[in-house]
């Protein structure tokens, strides 16, 4: 026990967890056996989700499609949660002085090879990223990864030491706010789309095109490249205000 | 339930343990970013490879980065507030919260 | 064993419970939340799995085959990118916070607040 706790908070603490952990063991052990799962709905989605959307992989169609809606809200939390990252760490930011805005500019803290191998991995990894987003609807990928993929590519180069891009980056974090905000826009502007195309909100209202191809599954293209936009834009925000909270206060 | 569904699980039971109770915050990152790893491999076995992706750059990338950056820009502030004030008040408290490990 | 998993599940809430409850650093705190994530990560992807099955995605199978389901896979995949702004989230909450009382300490944080 360390000094901080009080006892009968860690009693009360103990209690709890007992009947939490308790209950859910307990409630586990009556749902079906692992492996022997009848899922009915999920299975009805998956046959008829290469018919009726002409896209192989049924898991993009259901984030995007047939759940959409359940999709926007969770791209909302996203969302404001980066909005509310942003709030408070620029706040920080304003309260720090200015002069301190150059000092570190050009001071490269990692070895020269470390550089070259992100500056050299940053490309393969974009290209991976885009690959990811594009294909969504056809092999695992799709926007949430090939975002994160995206924004890693970005990150790497920094990781190479490479300071000045971050902070270029930084100075012109409009356009990443802009990416961020069109993004989750796009998603919801798709939802729209369906209601005015044909009364339903979500409703894949883009031809389905060929099986297989690129461009099939209608409108899943479209909401795979705006996730991807919005995901890399927000995890980058996020990087980039930190990067900027350590640069500040790094001792000169 | 196959040998490796059930040796990936029992992994995942005992790094979930040794990510609690890694109490330095650095090192704990890193024990998470583990833990992120051995849960995209798990859904790997467990036939989700699109999540399994996702867990693999969110979990074992995104947010150790956003860890380590984190404990660094604390402690910048710590140790920037110590050197203002001699007074011990900030120095206890980043021993205490960072497990003795600036000493 | 064919509660194996779930009990893993439960497992993992426990010992991220437990690490929120006794932690002295937020950072510390913050990542016992994704521990009690990873939890429900693996409960809801135990459950969706069937025996023998396949991944559903039609590249290179049959469009008879089993697969497993893509419901539960589906929300566990928007929850794990949704979870790394979270934890951006909490963290740029520790760095203000911080910020204003030194430590990140939720203790010595009550204690400085109070006085």
């Amino acid at each position: 026990m360390r000094g901080g706790h009080s006892r009968a908070r860690l009693a009360t603490a103990a209690v709890g967890l007992v009947l939490v952990v308790g209950g859910f063991a307990w409630a586990v052990t009556d749902l079906p056996a692992f492996g022997h799962y009848h899922h009915r709905y999920g299975a009805y989605l998956a046959q008829h989700s290469l018919p009726q959307r002409g896209a192989t992989n049924s898991i993009n169609v259901i984030t995007f499609d047939y759940r959409g809606f359940d999709t926007l809200g969770e791209e909302f939390i996203l969302f404001v949660a980066v909005v509310g990252v942003v709030v408070l760490l620029r706040r920080l930011r304003g309260e720090e002085d200015e002069s301190d805005e150059d000092i570190n500019e050009s001071q490269p803290l990692a070895s020269e090879s470390l550089r070259w191998l992100g500056v050299a991995s940053a490309a393969p990894l974009a290209v991976i990223g885009a690959y990811v987003v594009t294909h969504g609807q056809l092999t695992p990928g799709g926007g949430f990864q090939g975002g994160v993929i995206l924004m890693a590519a970005v990150t790497i180069v920094f990781v190479g030491g490479e300071f000045m891009i971050m902070l270029r980056l930084r100075a012109r974090a409009q356009f990443l706010e802009m990416g961020e905000a069109l993004g989750a826009a796009g998603l919801a502007v798709l939802g729209f789309g369906g209601l005015i195309a044909s009364g339903v909100f979500f409703e894949n209202f883009i031809p389905h095109g060929h099986r297989g191809s690129l461009f099939s599954g209608g409108f899943l293209t479209i909401a795979n490249l705006a996730v991807g936009i919005e995901v890399a834009g927000a995890i980058l925000m996020v990087l980039a205000e930190l990067l900027d909270q350590r640069l500040l206060t790094r001792p000169a | 339930m196959n040998a490796l569904l059930i040796v990936l699980l029992t992994l995942l039971g005992g790094v979930g343990w040794l990510t609690v109770t890694t109490r330095e915050p650095t090192r704990q990152a890193v024990v998470a970013g583990i833990l992120g790893l051995l849960l995209a491999l798990l859904f790997f076995a467990l036939q989700a490879p699109d999540v399994a992706f996702s867990e693999l750059v969110v979990g074992s990338a995104a947010v150790p980065a956003l860890l380590l950056l984190t404990i660094a820009k604390i402690r910048e502030q710590q140790v920037a507030a110590r050197g203002q004030e001699p007074a011990g008040e900030a120095g206890s408290g980043t021993s205490g919260s960072q497990g003795g490990e600036e000493s | 064993m064919s509660v194996y998993p779930y009990l893993v599940a439960a497992w993992l809430l426990g010992c991220g419970l437990y690490g929120i409850v006794t932690s002295r650093n937020y950072i510390h705190l913050t990542i016992c939340l994704t521990v009690v994530q990873a939890s429900t990560y693996v409960l809801l992807l135990s459950v969706g799995y069937v025996n023998g099955a396949q991944a559903p995605i039609y590249a290179g199978i049959s469009e008879r085959s089993v697969v497993v389901d893509p419901i539960v896979q589906a929300l566990t995949l928007t929850d794990v990118v949704v979870e790394a702004t979270v934890v951006a989230l909490l963290l740029a909450l520790i760095l203000q916070a911080n910020k204003r009382y030194g430590t990140t300490d939720p203790d010595r944080m009550t204690r400085m607040h109070d006085e």
